[in-house]
């Protein structure tokens, strides 16, 4: 490997990933950075057109707060996201999105996504929250905004970002590789902001051949974001809180459209309505078995119990929705036309999202106006964007955060220097696409400050860590090419494991001890010790992993940023006494909410002494 | 396999330093082989089908086929994507169509521009206001709670 260029790049703000996040930050940043003559570089790993979580596009905005025309105020958005996470949110950082957030949609709207509009001129919502979207270029068009605002000279594409460059306790860049020659990346920033997104495949998915890839969430988001923050030394939050959807079962194609714009019920085989027979159960998690809506992680664990009593299928009942609907209307011609939008309205929600959901019905000759669909909890991800709140641990904005809460910069981390968004700050779910994006923008703004106010000269770099870092990284190259002779096949040697084989080991452990769909989401005190030891032994031979070329390169570093999100999780679900959010994982032994575990339970991993510190912070309300 | 090419219509986009869909894949997934000038998904397992090779594949050569894990066969979603809009064609395993035509942005392709209209703002890196703020809310001032 000896031939690998080392490319070095300066530069005053780094932001690692072109998602959402990363694109937001990426407008804000070039503006307040031109006005104080810095200098901002992004790097992603694929193509910032089509890269991160909306690289396939969405149907919908599901965090717009409507504050201009009375809708809803920031309070209202922070009490939802409170109820829905049982009472374990920053409320300052969900403010702090939720009073910027309407302003990233506009700017949407101008960069030229179709926002639907009613015939008043206002938005089409598909609920209280969420606005209706030809989404199909969503990311194309946002990623527009952050080419031009940036210029491509600042855009490093198909750069892969393996883990922080450090002075001292500070962050002070990154290093990765081209996924495509072969240079190694230095990147020497004053800040970074990392947007990296959330994990999938942590756990087991229910597809485990073929279709190993259909995730509900996209497959390239590997962990990056917790592997960046936990390296860099920077607490981290909520590492427990996963998130486990409900979606049509096998294609995880979207249910939002038909719960909400549909008013679709979903019913076990008998056709009875678990949210009606089940709501006694609702009485064991009060107060959040009584908030309007039920949360999230409630609504899944009433259809888990229906399905782990033997009465499933579950069905989304398409068909009665449609009905319902299509009669309301007096007039026949009226109800033929109907029928035709309803019929538009739902395949896009589809082909905008998930077009597999559509090859499925396709392929199984759905009509949802006849017969209804199966709906199923799918596998648990890691996504503080979402119903989860996974991510680093950061400081709020100076006028909306308690003393506890703030230390300086919105959205740092405890690790100086490192500002994270998306999936990568924690404890400020429901942020979705639009908020992400918004809270790019927030981070951005407070890094390039950070810039102007603290960081003068550029940080110091020692040699010696680069030089190490180099070595590390591309080992799994070297590994290869020492020990292929050994065998006859290239993946089966008695000296290494290549990245496929160590993700499906790390797959079956999740799955198994830390409660994935095997065990029915439950585990227990034993079980997530197990874990963790055979976890260890995991961790051990990562340092065996081996990589024929550039991708599997990736892929290699990938599956270790996937381990560490499960350490980081097991012990977290370990250190928090109790069951929470039941429809994301029940902890058998401790089967009940504990108002002792009303707290954030974070944790820190010290690279010095290999050891992690896990402590329980307050919740302090803002409202 | 979730996205494979059809070696009749793909070219290798022999014009071009890469292929478009090298270029475009989220995961990296789509390579040209040298020797026969053709691209193929070479992680077929690791597809998330999300079409983005499909839909900018200039010749046409790229199909889904869904994951065998559990779609029938015989099925297919095939979308033609436009400057503004995009087509998309489904074919029922019975044989039987559907086609969608929907938008897909207002505006020229490459003419988004960041700050959307808007006046800049104050320029105050100490105020809660970001670019284009608080116009771009549509109103007078950035929520706060203490002043």
């Amino acid at each position: 490997m000896g031939d690998f260029q080392t490319v070095q790049v300066e530069t005053d703000l780094l932001i690692i990933g072109g998602g959402m996040a990363g694109c937001g930050a990426a407008v804000e940043a070039a503006h307040w950075a031109k006005k104080n003559g810095l200098r901002v570089t992004l790097v992603d790993k694929a193509a910032i057109d089509r890269s991160g979580a909306v690289a396939m596009g969405l149907s919908a905005i599901n965090q717009y707060v409507g504050l201009k025309d009375g809708q809803n105020t920031v309070k209202d958005y922070v009490e939802y996201v409170r109820n829905d996470l049982m009472g374990v949110t920053r409320e300052d950082l969900v403010a702090s999105i939720a009073r910027h957030v309407d302003s990233t949609v506009h700017m949407f709207e101008k960069w030229g996504l179709p926002i639907w509009k009613d015939p008043k001129g206002g938005y089409v919502h598909e609920g209280r929250w969420q606005l209706m979207i030809n989404g199909e270029s969503y990311k194309v068009i946002v990623a527009e905004a952050a080419k031009n605002a940036l210029g491509m000279d600042n855009i490093y594409e198909r750069v892969f970002i393996v883990a922080p460059l450090m002075d001292g306790g500070r962050v002070a860049g990154a290093v990765g590789f081209s996924v495509r020659e072969e240079k190694f990346y230095v990147f020497k920033a004053k800040a970074v902001l990392v947007a990296l997104g959330g994990a999938v495949h942590v756990f087991k998915p229910r597809s485990t051949g073929e279709g190993l890839g259909r995730a509900w969430y996209p497959p390239w988001n590997a962990g990056s974001s917790a592997y960046y923050a936990i390296q860099a030394g920077a607490e981290m939050t909520c590492q427990e809180v996963r998130f486990i959807p409900v979606r049509f079962k096998d294609a995880y194609g979207p249910v939002g459209a038909w719960f909400l714009l549909f008013q679709a019920r979903a019913t076990n085989a008998q056709g009875e309505d678990y949210m009606v027979t089940n709501r006694p159960e609702l009485e064991k998690w009060l107060p959040y078995g009584h908030v309007k809506p039920v949360p999230a992680n409630l609504r899944n664990w009433l259809m888990m119990l229906d399905v782990n009593a033997g009465k499933g299928p579950i069905y989304m009942r398409t068909e009665e929705a449609i009905q319902k609907i299509v009669a309301a209307q007096t007039d026949p011609k009226e109800a033929k036309k109907k029928l035709r939008e309803l019929e538009i309205e739902a395949w896009e929600d589809f082909l905008d999202m998930t077009i597999s959901q559509a090859i499925l019905w396709a392929s199984t000759n759905v009509q949802p106006e006849e017969k209804p669909s199966e709906i199923a909890p799918a596998e648990p991800y890691f996504i503080g964007s979402h119903s989860g709140a996974s991510g680093a641990w950061v400081s709020g904005p100076r006028d909306l955060a308690p003393d506890e809460y703030f230390w300086g910069y919105e959205n740092m981390a405890t690790a100086e220097g490192l500002f994270c968004a998306g999936d990568a700050s924690g404890a400020s779910s429901h942020k979705f696409s639009s908020g992400s994006c918004t809270e790019g923008r927030i981070a951005a703004k407070a890094a390039i400050r950070y810039i102007v106010e603290r960081m003068q000269s550029a940080p110091a770099i020692d040699g010696a860590q680069v030089e190490k870092l180099r070595a590390d990284i591309l080992r799994p190259l070297a590994l290869f090419q020492e020990n292929k002779g050994k065998s006859t096949d290239p993946n089966i040697n008695p000296n290494f494991v290549k990245p496929k084989s160590f993700m499906i080991r790390l797959q079956k452990i999740m799955d198994e001890y830390a409660g994935g769909v095997s065990s029915q989401f439950t585990t227990s005190q034993k079980q997530l010790e197990r874990g963790l030891e055979l976890l260890g032994f995991l961790k051990e031979d990562s340092a065996k992993l081996a990589a024929e070329d550039l991708h599997e390169l990736m892929r290699c570093w990938e599956n270790v940023h996937r381990m560490w999100q499960a350490e980081a999780h097991v012990r977290t679900v370990l250190f928090r006494e109790e069951t929470r959010w039941p429809g994301y994982y029940f902890r058998a032994d401790k089967p009940a909410m504990n108002p002792d575990w009303q707290c954030f339970a974070n944790c820190r991993y010290d690279s010095k002494s290999g050891e992690w510190t896990m402590s329980k912070r307050p919740i302090l309300k803002l409202f | 396999m979730p996205s494979f090419v059809n070696p009749e219509k793909c070219d290798g986009c022999k014009a071009l330093d890469k292929t478009a869909c090298q270029h475009i894949c989220p995961n990296d997934l789509m390579v040209l082989n040298k020797e026969t000038m053709k691209a193929y998904n070479q992680e077929p397992e690791m597809c998330w089908e999300c079409y983005n090779c499909v839909k900018i594949c200039p010749v046409q050569a790229i199909e889904v086929r869904g994951y065998a894990d559990f779609v029938p066969m015989d099925a297919g979603v095939i979308p033609l994507r436009s400057t503004d809009s995009i087509l998309w064609t489904v074919k029922f395993r019975n044989g039987s169509l559907k086609r969608f035509k929907f938008p897909i942005r207002t505006t020229p392709e490459g003419k988004a521009d960041p700050a959307g209209g808007w006046p800049e703002g104050a320029g105050d890196l100490n105020s809660a206001a970001l670019f284009t703020e608080p116009q771009s809310l549509g109103l007078p001032e950035v929520f706060t709670l203490k002043k």
